[in-house]
């Protein structure tokens, strides 16, 4: 075309970011890798081919690790450990801020690399992901300086085995690593399959670093090799960032192992359109929100809840937006949408599309898509319900779906009518709607009229099926260290026997039932069991809750939750004092109880009763002190890192505490607006069963305390296998935490047990941070504004 | 939402565009429609994330860019307003005018018959624009209404646009009162810009917002919607004298507002930011943003243009350098 005709078409023609210097990176290397271990590249091996999406053209051949590589690595990272973490804070922040630098430095071979192999646009990978990844090295750097003053205590895991997906390959390697070794763990690394070789890259710039050998090792392999690292005795946590189905497998997999987890899941992500929102603004947010990376984001903003009185126009609006979209050669820095990772992936968007689209209004945009390689349309359906299934599954791809609301309550119902819980956007330009709703949304990250806004200062990650942990900011780091010392093993308490012959039962006897609902109910089975004082004397009798009262009680823990989160902190905290001045007005009573059922000085059960009003005392203090903090990002505007309730928690308490252990776990949960299911002391429950007069008398609202007795192992697996408790935590000296971990698959709950290990209830070890971060989720709410 | 308006608006002209520049229907405006007005809101921060990420998202290279870049040539409404501004002055950008770019460079490309979009001047330096640009089909655009500040006496400001009309001036560049947007009193704007079309009468109307001094994004919003409702052909950024001229989300504020009008009326409003687009680069980033939000029906000088004094010459040296292979310098290209 000549010139004249040029300037009548105006088309944008091809603009190609040049491969040269990534496909010479390949050539030098021999276009075969090996894995990185103990600082060094192993010798390939036949093993598998990277692909570049958008050609389906060979790049590489890696090497598919073996469980010798696996054992290979993990000693490196073993050995290269301890020296690791003796290192200064400091010095580690150097290691750290070199490699960002680094990152820098080779920011454009790392942006090419990293579209040939992945697909997505030069544009993503050049202006999103690589300075991203270097952002959360430098944020790092400064957390490992600070990390010895601020978080005394504290020390790393150790191995950490590391498990990153295929859509954002160098930045979840980042957002991996860099707490990582900020902490002074070492690490094994695994790449997707699809996407392994920036991974390989940042090895090569380990080495620029100067990073001692060992502390990164990366391992390449599909998802046999992951398994392996998982099943590996030397690995102490596991950090997984993929699918919600591998996420479970990996918590059964690891359930009573010890090893500590975070999980960064799927999604379906609520985007939230209220009538008074910036429509075009909200429109160009969706390009962001889903179409960002093809729509393969586990946060993409995939679900679409506009008010019904501007859905037309917000449709119509969004549908000229996409006929706008550039799709295409995702080396050209021209382009807006690139390929799809794979065939079986565009094979799985086009099925499901296929398979629900006619419950809706299939748009496509008229969009050429180029002959080779794998591509996918943008993609929108309207004139879903919840009930259809394009609105519950996660797709995975360019396609968003759309229903209508009304009120805000009803956008926030709809918008948490959903299985996952990672990321929402709510637009509004009313303050009111949009900072009502958005801490409302039941995701780990809120954007408001925004979407996707990440930085290395925010946390990120998500609640329900979108797995457990943060990423990002101080939150993020605490996943990668461990209370300092290992407790003392914790032996199973044995209930005292009966001394001699049956007694006879004082006809006055007061029956100790379940509390549940703010009300004293007998269980549902009917059965009891006397419970015998240290001596062998008989106290009285403990009802024997089963798995209807755990789902009676979880039943009444979630219809008052919201109510009592919804109190302010401060009636909270008067609660919590009342418990506690009604506790002190019958001390000597309970300690008396206390003495009859542990036996030993009576002193020691007195103490018990003043610890656990002290205790009560800390929990009230904390209600109004922990709301969560502020994050320094690069907005004009701030994200709130908010300190929401867990919502349900259920607890298996210890039970050689019956009154102080109880109460340190209560504290917090209902300190921190959370309702609860305890299930007391199995040994010694009367203290609890005394307990709940005294809750009667204190304004506890009906049902954010629930109390069900019995046997531990009897009811440890329904209530970690309830779907409507939002966590477990398990001091019982029953050895559970395999069964606990394993039911907590279900749903993906978060977890908090103990191993079998002792918890010392009268030190520090029974109160402070660790419960506060147990009893709440971190939801970080970004709040651009602009006059 | 707005609906469709199919009323035949009192008092406005409606008679057809006579204008060789115009190549579809003008804009007869619609009554004042106040809800639409005020439902229009821009959120900032968004707009702005728009803007950021746009010059990442679009780029063109070799010769597409070399016509991206002459089209740009052809939009631009070149401009002298100047205290000191004399016929001499006028006669020499006419010139520029005439013959933008180099006639061997456009040789090179194979370009012929390339002027700019129009010659922007003050009333007093119409005629000797119209003298200096006869023979050619370059219009003649001034400045009015008590340009800058439109503060002057309003049956002075329509006066001038009759005079500039008479003088021979085919398109008027009118300030519209800032306060009446600042005070939200957006009948008074609308019976101001309505006013001043009347008196424009055959000649085309852009209204500069002189968004600089309008507040808030919405502002700039709602006055675009006002000033189209009145019947303004091209909405315009501002004066080229407020401390911030034509920033990208300004103006992708006003072309949302341009597509919105369009999709409501079926009327065309053109746009043209001013002030502050001095880089070739800011003219390719410039021309994405119309093409992606209004499309390339916009990308033509009766729809768009951009106000620019020292943009030529950066467009001209870019030139060169496609043309060449190297770098140019600024004396190798005549002054305007």
């Amino acid at each position: 075309m000549t010139v004249s005709d040029l300037m009548q078409s105006m088309d944008y023609g091809p603009a190609p970011e040049s491969a040269a210097e990534a496909l010479a990176w390949l050539a030098d290397r021999g276009g075969r890798f090996g894995h990185f271990i103990d600082g060094s590249f192993t010798d390939p091996r036949d093993g598998f081919e990277a692909k570049n999406p958008a050609t389906g053209e060979g790049l590489a051949t890696l090497t598919q690790a073996t469980a010798g590589d696996v054992d290979a690595a993990v000693a490196a990272a073993r050995k290269a450990q301890p020296k690791w973490a003796r290192l200064s804070g400091h010095a580690r922040a150097r290691h750290l801020y070199a490699l960002a630098r680094l990152i820098q430095k080779h920011a454009r071979l790392i942006a090419v690399l990293e579209t040939l192999d992945n697909g997505k646009p030069i544009r993503e990978s050049r202006d999103i992901d690589v300075p991203l990844a270097a952002r959360h090295f430098y944020y790092h750097a400064g957390l490992a300086q600070l990390l010895a003053r601020e978080l005394p205590g504290h020390v790393p895991h150790g191995v950490c085995g590391q498990i990153i997906p295929w859509n954002f390959p160098f930045l979840m390697l980042a957002w991996k690593i860099a707490p990582a070794l900020a902490a002074g763990n070492t690490v094994v690394l695994k790449p997707a399959e699809q996407t392994s070789l920036t991974a390989l890259l940042f090895a090569d710039l380990t080495r620029e670093a100067g990073l001692p050998r060992g502390v990164v090792n990366i391992l390449t392999g599909d998802g046999a090799v992951g398994e392996r690292i998982v099943a590996h005795p030397g690995i102490d946590k596991i950090a997984f960032t993929g699918s919600t189905e591998v996420g479970r497998a990996i918590r059964i997999a690891t359930a009573g192992s010890g090893k500590a987890l975070s999980l960064e899941l799927g999604g379906k992500s609520p985007y939230l359109v209220f009538e008074d929102a910036d429509l075009d603004g909200a429109a160009e947010g969706l390009v962001d929100a889903i179409w960002l990376n093809q729509g393969q984001v586990c946060c993409a903003g995939s679900r679409l809840i506009v008010q019904e009185g501007i859905a037309e126009t917000f449709h119509a609006r969004l549908k000229a937006r996409m006929t706008g979209l550039r799709i295409g050669d995702p080396m050209d820095k021209c382009i807006d949408i690139g390929a799809i990772i794979n065939e079986g992936q565009r094979d799985r968007i086009a099925a499901m599309v296929a398979g629900g689209a006619a419950e809706g209004a299939l748009f496509q945009p008229d969009c050429a898509l180029p002959e080779r390689g794998c591509w996918y349309p943008p993609t929108l359906i309207t004139g879903l319900s919840p009930a259809s299934r394009l609105m519950q599954e996660e797709i995975f791809g360019p396609v968003l779906v759309s229903t209508t609301f009304r009120t805000p309550a009803e956008a926030v119902q709809l918008a948490n009518d959903t299985r996952y819980g990672l990321a929402a956007s709510v637009w509004s330009q009313s303050i009111d709607v949009a900072l009502d709703v958005a801490p409302k949304l039941a995701a780990g990250v809120v954007w408001v009229n925004g979407a996707n806004m990440f930085d290395a200062a925010a946390g990120f990650g998500g609640l329900r099926e979108s797995g457990f942990g943060r990423e990002g900011g101080w939150e993020g780091l605490v996943e990668y260290l461990r209370p300092a010392g290992t407790p003392k093993p914790l032996k199973p308490l044995v209930a005292p026997a009966n001394a001699n012959a049956p007694e006879p039962a004082d006809p006055l006897d007061r029956t100790a039932k379940l509390y549940v609902g703010g009300k004293q109910v007998r269980s549902d089975g009917g059965y009891s069991r006397a419970v015998h004082g240290a001596r062998g004397r008989r106290l009285g009798h403990v009802s024997l809750g089963n798995r209807k009262d755990i789902r009676n009680a979880v039943e009444a823990a979630r219809k008052a939750q919201p109510g009592w989160a919804a109190a302010s902190a401060h009636n909270r905290a008067q609660v919590l004092y009342y418990i506690a001045e009604n506790l002190s007005a019958r001390a000597g009573e309970f300690a008396g109880r206390l003495h009859a059922m542990t036996g030993g000085q009576k002193a020691a059960a007195t103490a018990e009763v003043e610890a656990s009003i002290d205790r009560l005392f800390t929990w009230a203090a904390w209600a109004d002190k922990a709301a969560g903090e502020i994050k320094a990002v690069p907005i004009r505007g701030t994200a709130l890192a908010m300190n929401v309730p867990a919502g349900v928690i259920g607890v298996l308490c210890p039970d050689e505490a019956p009154l102080l252990g109880l109460v340190s776990v209560m504290g917090p949960a209902i300190a921190m607006g959370n309702a609860c299911v305890l299930v007391p002391s199995e040994t010694h429950p009367l203290a609890a069963t005394d307990l709940y007069q005294v809750l009667d008398t204190s304004d506890v609202p009906g049902g954010v305390v629930n109390i069900v007795t019995g046997a531990h192992p009897t009811l440890a697996d329904p209530l970690a296998a309830h779907m409507d408790v939002d966590a477990v935590w398990s001091f019982s000296s029953s050895d559970l935490s395999a069964t606990i971990e394993h039911a907590a698959a279900g749903n993906l709950k978060r977890t908090w047990v103990n191993h079998g290990r002792a918890r010392d209830w009268t030190g520090p070890a029974g109160e402070g941070r660790a419960f506060i971060r147990a009893a709440t989720e971190v939801r970080t709410v970004w709040i651009p504004w602009g006059a | 939402m707005p609906r469709t308006h199919t009323e035949d608006p009192a008092n406005l002209c409606t008679a057809p565009a006579a204008l060789p520049q115009l190549a579809h229907p003008r804009n007869l405006g619609i009554p004042l429609d106040p809800g639409w007005v005020r439902r229009a809101a821009v959120n900032r921060s968004a707009a702005e994330r728009r803007c950021a990420t746009l010059p990442g998202r679009r780029s063109v290279k070799g010769s597409i860019q070399a016509a991206w870049l002459l089209k740009a040539v052809s939009l631009i409404d070149l401009t002298t307003l100047a205290g000191d501004d004399t016929p001499g002055r006028v006669r020499r950008l006419c010139a520029k005018a005439r013959q933008p770019v180099r006639a061997d460079l456009l040789d090179a490309l194979g370009v012929s018959g390339l002027t700019t979009g129009a010659v922007c001047v003050y009333h007093e330096m119409i005629a000797p624009a119209l003298d200096a640009l006869a023979g050619s089909d370059i219009p003649v655009a001034a400045v009015s209404t008590g340009f800058p500040a439109g503060l002057t006496p309003f049956a002075t400001r329509l006066a001038e646009i009759e005079a500039s009309v008479a003088a021979g001036a085919s398109e008027i560049d009118i300030v519209i009162s800032r306060r009446h947007v600042l005070t939200g009193d957006w009948a008074a704007l609308y019976d101001e810009v309505r006013a001043f079309r009347a008196a424009a009468g055959p000649a085309h109307l852009k209204t500069i917002l002189a968004t600089g001094e309008l507040g808030t994004l919405t502002n700039v919003a709602r006055a675009s919607l006002v000033c189209m409702m009145a019947g303004a052909d091209f909405i315009k950024t501002s004066t080229g004298k407020e401390p911030v001229n034509a920033t990208l989300p300004v103006g992708l504020t006003m072309v949302r507002a341009i597509r919105e009008y369009h999709a409501v009326t079926g009327h065309r409003v053109g746009f043209k930011p001013a002030g502050g687009i001095s880089t070739a680069k800011d003219a390719l980033v410039w021309l994405a943003l119309i093409k992606d939000e209004l499309g390339d029906r916009w990308l033509s000088p009766d729809l768009f243009r951009f106000g620019a004094s020292s943009l030529l010459a950066d467009i001209e040296r870019q030139i060169e350098h496609h043309v060449t292979g190297a770098y140019s310098a600024a004396w190798r290209h005549p002054l305007g």
